[in-house]
């Protein structure tokens, strides 16, 4: 039994933000393109016929089958976003890792996989949703679910106030550059923060990421941003502990953590 | 061969028993009470399987273990688990 | 309705030689494998302990050494498909153990610091079968592999080597512990194959 129709469902989610829910599913994806994204990483673009498209900040299971039989299968986020068939990834060699070594140093075009996704709904932005401030935190390969949000916001001309705090390891360690450059350019406030090694002429020198540098840098707490945090576990831990003492509430923040160290 | 991640990483196996958002579920701790996000349980993988903690308490919430052609999935410490409908 | 990606590389079966159970792969390393989080036990604070039907047996460091330690030269196989053999280990047998300890159960559940189980039959840890073992590869046994103390049985998959070893408790039924209850095999057999349910 249900109440009836009184036509104000409608105008209370409004149009265009309502989750377009797509089942995640295995499908079989062949690699159109790769290319180096830093000397540790590679950028692979597969195309999925049969992919329902995916929001920002989601990610899907890669599997790999060998001959024998054996599977391994990885997560990996994923870079693009909307409805497009071709996928953007962009893999990080692990060391002594099984699968990235293979995909990053590997894989051709041409090659056949599977893909199972898109998964995730609570690691994901939607522009049009809410006009919260949106503050994204990347240490590393992290950057690759936040550049699929940061990009959804800069192709739909979304309003919501952005900033990008992007730690790595020296200039080469960048991933996307001129997708955050574009984002850049669309009112993304991002910061580079460098450990070991910054460029020349750079107006802060190379240094471990402190909590000062992320005050500096993050929007205070009180502006009531989303906060999306993505990197190594151990990345992700420190992260979230600072913003806990600099006053954020941290059950709100959104994190995803690789692994590793 | 471990690593700590969080329940993000399990989304994609727990799709076949927990839907299509499985990163969003609810768990109840049986160890302390607290409610969470399977997305934010702590996580240890391995080649034995992955194992979802309780952030608070350490309870293993979830199991999950991959064979050839089956997957198990435990809920040791969670008594019920809680997914949106569609 | 997997597809073969080209190249991905499989795992080899060296089943030439007549030492590595069927699925297993030789290995020189060592993998740490965990679920959940690496208990800190100093030796000081350590100590074993068997309940059975009728009482508790405790036993610390210093007394569970006094039994005899001896060396051991064992094969050790995951169900993980890794194998290591001739693996050089010093351990307590666990029947020095039991010889004080009377039982007419005959099933053990294995306790870990930190929450582990895992089920064993009693007979397969008697006979010369089963060790409280301190040492691995002539050094103490570093925490991420079950330091100060694991059990090792290497005649069943490596899982049933409970790492943070703290004690056993007899029981009337071969109930599972926490990888048989996840999914694992009761029993655990290399040689059968016995990997899940």
């Amino acid at each position: 039994m249900t109440l009836p129709d009184t036509g104000l469902e409608a105008r209370i989610t409004p149009p265009g933000s309502a989750a377009v829910r797509r089942r995640p599913a295995w499908h079989a994806a062949t690699v159109a393109a790769v290319s180096p994204e830093t000397p540790n990483a590679r950028r692979i673009v597969l195309e999925v016929p049969t992919w329902p498209g995916n929001d920002p900040g989601q990610h899907l299971d890669l599997r790999l089958t060998a001959e024998d039989g054996y599977q391994a299968s990885r997560s990996y986020s994923i870079a693009s976003s909307g409805e497009a068939t071709s996928v953007v990834l962009a893999v990080d060699r692990v060391e002594d890792g099984e699968v990235s070594p293979f995909l990053v140093d590997a894989v051709e075009v041409g090659d056949a996989l599977e893909v199972h996704g898109p998964l995730g709904g609570w690691f994901v932005w939607r522009p049009g949703v809410s006009d919260r401030p949106v503050q994204l935190v990347a240490g590393g390969s992290g950057i690759v679910p936040l550049a699929a949000i940061a990009g959804a916001h800069a192709d739909a001309g979304d309003a919501a106030p952005f900033r990008l705090l992007y730690a790595v390891r020296t200039p080469e360690d960048v991933f996307f550059r001129t997708e955050l450059a574009r984002a850049g350019a669309a009112g993304v406030d991002t910061t580079i923060v460098y450990s070991r090694r910054a460029p020349v002429g750079a107006p802060v020198p190379a240094g471990r990421l402190t909590r000062e540098t992320l005050a500096a840098a993050v929007f205070p707490p009180d502006t009531g941003a989303l906060v999306y945090v993505c990197g190594s576990t151990p990345f992700v831990e420190q992260v979230l502990r600072w913003l806990g003492e600099l006053g954020h509430d941290t059950t709100d923040v959104r994190a995803e953590r690789f692994g590793g160290s | 061969m471990s690593t700590v991640v969080d329940g993000n990483a399990l989304a994609g196996v727990l799709a076949e028993f927990l839907g299509p958002d499985a990163s969003r579920a609810l768990l109840r701790c049986a160890g302390c009470g607290s409610i969470g996000l399977l997305a934010q349980t702590r996580v240890h993988a391995s080649p034995m399987g992955s194992v979802a903690r309780c952030r608070d308490c350490d309870t293993a919430l979830v199991t999950v273990v991959d064979g050839p052609d089956r997957h198990w999935v435990g809920f040791p410490g969670a008594r019920a688990v809680s997914t949106s409908i569609d | 309705m997997a597809t073969f990606t080209r190249g991905f590389g499989g795992r080899r079966h060296e089943r030439d030689d007549s030492r590595i159970p069927p699925g297993q792969t030789l290995v020189q390393d060592w993998p740490v494998l965990s679920a959940g989080a690496t208990p800190e036990i100093e030796p000081a604070e350590w100590s074993f302990s068997i309940r059975t039907e009728s009482g508790l047996h405790t036993w610390s460091w210093d007394e569970v050494q006094a039994l005899g330690v001896e060396d051991v030269t064992v094969d050790i196989h995951c169900v993980t498909h890794w194998t290591k053999l001739d693996m050089p280990w010093r351990g307590v047998p666990l029947d020095r153990l039991f010889a004080d300890v009377e039982t007419s159960l005959d099933f053990c559940m294995v306790h870990s610091f930190g929450g582990y189980t895992t089920n064993v039959p009693l007979d397969e840890l008697l006979d010369g079968q089963s060790w409280i073992a301190f040492e691995a590869d002539g050094a103490p046994l570093e925490p991420e592999h079950g330091g100060p103390a694991r059990l090792l049985v290497p005649h069943l998959y490596f899982w049933k080597s409970a790492k943070w070893v703290r004690g056993i408790v007899m029981q009337s039924d071969d109930e599972p512990g926490f990888w048989e209850n996840a999914g694992y095999n009761l029993h655990g057999d290399p040689w059968k194959e016995e990997r899940y349910w």
